[in-house]
């Protein structure tokens, strides 16, 4: 192991010897998961840390029927779907957008919601419907392009809503009981949008030190380190590790766009089942982009693939490998739930970097 | 008013009639630039007076998009991605067969910068074209233009590539920076907004691998990264030789802006396309001798030794990350990025 970051380990080691050999950290961002399996820091923690995944994956915590919606509405004649790249190959009840697409529906991947927005320009005749997935790393980029399109006065565009928040989820996870998780890695970008503070009253009403934390190897092992310490010390403590991007007020401009279109909802989460005001619905007038409303359908929760653990996955309770499915009758290349086929998605990461089963 | 006369030139699909309209598609647009002893009497194939040693045939389809992209083109890729295939067999490339699907509309002008392209190319990689064959299909059955190339090649005696001499203590050697190609391309599909200089990588092999065969060094085994990147090449070489790969991240040449292009897409380097890369396996004593080798050509310059092989229970591949750390390659999946090639 490199200079730099033997300090870091051994600073966790310490930790974890002080805490009864064990500590577990849950991960909440997909972009962690996958960071520290691909800069190899996990496989330099020592054995007593244990790094939990949790459902910061806007693909995996996506209801099934949010996707055999969207599916449904890929296969009218008029209508082009625009979707982030992780959507179209998530097997949704019957189908998938991929085969959608490969039966001849209009399936377009956008890298951004603006992009969405340019395909409607160029195709008036059809109905160009976003599909308005992620936290809060991408929620303001949809209501800025809500906004445009609101002044552009453009008749053709909607966003199927699926924007989740973090928080409330995470306080769901803290209010089941929350297997053994002593601290939370909190997304370092979702945080720049947020900023610290909001984070507060979760370090304050269930007690668990919470650090902000980077994408850089060494950022990564400094943020696990300092939960380590607080977790070691019974501190409850809130801490950001990466001042270089997250302040504790956040993005203001964000999250004013977010206020002006949005007002938070109860929304239906993959495996946690109801939040409340955990989703954002579109408010006041912008409420005409919204293509359930414009389109006249109807989002149900829906079931899970049978044999898919991934709610276990997303809350932390399991490890990818312990799923039965898991590089057998679920491969990346023939997934049966969304953790396998997201780009952040735990079961994905696992496989990828892990060794297979 | 308008000229008449200067309007666009396109294909039409009575260009690929095989009658009057084809000769004169092939003799204005196609054949100059390309034209040589084999190709000249166009007759319905080729006969080739071949060096002594052991005959080498490879074939790949071009369908990239777009057909036009920093540092080459479809037709230098055509060209270029052939010649290297036969290039890692360990032969020295030597003709090309060339086949264009056009489709009706497309620019006559496009097609010729993308033939001027061939012929330079080819003239680069010491290679002719030898017959060819040009279609045309209807408008909205196409997408421009599909190059399919055949090359040949011969392996001299005495040169002989086999897998199954790699031994434990093996190194890998790489030709220079990856990824340029495939984030070159994701760039060049401008709906990223990335603003980048990166350009393709794609470059003739055929001389450097024969410059690498002369230094009498024991070559085990050559692979051009493409579709899959150094990842699918290691995750291969795993699973022929049923040993641990073990690939050192801080030693991969990889630029600054491919590092920069690589994480703003989320992408890992390692499993980006190149063309105009290889990776060879010899033994750590020659190392040095093909390292210099490589170096004697432009895009030999950053050549380094990347990885090794190591005895281990499980066939691998490993990396060695920059913190020391290690984590698995694993083959890409291969929905990573459509028509890159």
């Amino acid at each position: 192991m490199n200079e730099a970051c033997k300090p870091l380990v051994d600073r966790i080691n310490a930790a974890v010897d002080s805490s009864d050999g064990r500590i577990a950290i849950m991960e909440v961002c997909g972009t962690h998961t996958v960071s520290l399996f691909r800069s190899g820091v996990r496989s330099v923690l020592p054995r007593g840390l244990k790094m939990v995944s949790g459902p910061g994956c806007p693909v995996c915590v996506t209801t099934q029927g949010y996707l055999d919606v969207a599916c449904g509405l890929a296969g009218r004649e008029d209508v082009i779907v625009a979707t982030y790249g992780d959507m179209v190959r998530v097997p949704g009840t019957d189908t998938s957008l991929a085969r959608q697409k490969a039966l001849g529906a209009r399936v377009e991947v956008v890298y951004s919601a603006r992009e969405a927005l340019k395909i409607a320009a160029a195709n008036p005749t059809s109905e160009t419907v976003f599909l308005a997935v992620g936290f809060e790393t991408t929620s303001p980029a949809t209501a800025a392009t809500v906004m445009e399109a609101d002044r552009a006065g453009v008749t053709n565009f909607s966003i199927l809503g699926g924007h989740k928040y973090v928080i409330p989820a995470l306080e769901a996870l803290c209010s089941n009981g929350r297997t053994g998780i002593s601290g939370f890695m909190l997304p370092g970008h979702v945080s720049a949008i947020l900023g610290t503070e909001a984070y507060r009253p979760v370090v304050e009403r269930f007690g668990v030190p919470c650090v902000v934390t980077g994408f850089e190897p060494r950022g990564m092992l400094e943020g696990i380190a300092r939960v380590a310490e607080y977790v070691a010390r019974g501190e409850a403590r809130l801490d950001n590790a990466y001042p270089a991007v997250v302040r504790s007020s956040g993005n203001e401009t964000a999250l004013a766009w977010l206020a002006e279109v949005f007002v938070p909802c109860d929304e239906e989460w993959r495996a946690l089942g109801m939040i409340e005001k955990s989703g954002l619905a579109l408010r006041g007038e912008y409420r005409r982009f919204d293509a359930r409303e414009k389109l006249g359908v109807q989002i149900v929760p829906g079931g899970e693939p049978e044999g898919c653990r991934c709610g276990e996955v997303i809350q932390g309770l399991i490890d990818p490998p312990e799923c039965g499915l898991f590089g057998a009758g679920c491969t990346p290349e023939g997934p049966v739930g969304p953790c396998m086929v997201s780009s952040e998605g735990a079961c994905a990461a696992w496989h990828k970097y892990g060794g297979a089963g | 008013m308008k000229d008449p006369k200067k309007k666009r030139d396109v294909i039409v699909a009575a260009h690929g009639g095989g009658g009057e309209m084809t000769k004169r598609l092939l003799e204005s647009r196609i054949l100059p630039g390309i034209t040589n002893p084999a190709l000249a009497p166009l007759t319905d194939g080729a006969v080739l007076d071949l060096p002594p040693g052991r005959l080498v045939v490879s074939t790949d389809a071009h369908v990239i998009r777009p057909i036009e992209f920093p540092g080459g083109d479809i037709g230098r890729l055509a060209v270029c991605g052939t010649v290297n295939d036969v290039a890692m067999m360990g032969a020295r490339p030597l003709a090309l067969a060339l086949a264009l699907v056009l489709e009706e509309g497309l620019d006559l002008a496009v097609l010729e910068r993308i033939m001027r392209s061939v012929a330079e190319s080819a003239e680069e990689a010491g290679v002719s074209i030898v017959t060819g064959d040009t279609k045309v299909v209807e408008k909205g059955h196409g997408d421009g233009i599909y190059i399919t190339t055949t090359g040949v090649g011969v392996v001299a005696p005495g040169v002989s590539l086999d897998a199954a001499r790699i031994r434990r203590g093996d190194v890998l050697i790489v030709n220079g920076s990856i990824a340029e190609h495939g984030l070159a391309i994701m760039a060049a599909r401008e709906r990223l907004g990335i603003q980048s200089s990166l350009k393709s990588d794609v470059a003739p092999l055929g001389g450097l691998v024969q410059r690498m065969l002369e230094t009498r060094a024991d070559v085990k085994f050559l692979r051009d990264p493409t579709r899959g990147g150094i990842a699918g090449v290691v995750a291969d070489l795993a699973e022929t030789t049923g040993l641990t790969v073990e690939v050192r991240e801080a030693d991969v040449p990889v630029s600054p802006n491919a590092r920069h292009a690589a994480e703003a897409l989320g992408l890992d380097p390692l499993t980006v396309a190149n063309e105009g890369k290889l990776v060879a396996v010899v033994p750590q004593g020659d190392a040095e001798r093909v390292l210099a080798a490589c170096r004697e050509f432009e895009h030999g310059r950053d050549a380094a030794v990347i990885g090794r092989l190591v005895e281990a229970e499980l066939p691998l591949a490993e990396l060695v990350t920059r913190i020391g750390g290690r984590r698995i390659i694993q083959r890409p999946s291969g929905a990573e990025l459509p028509r890159i090639c």
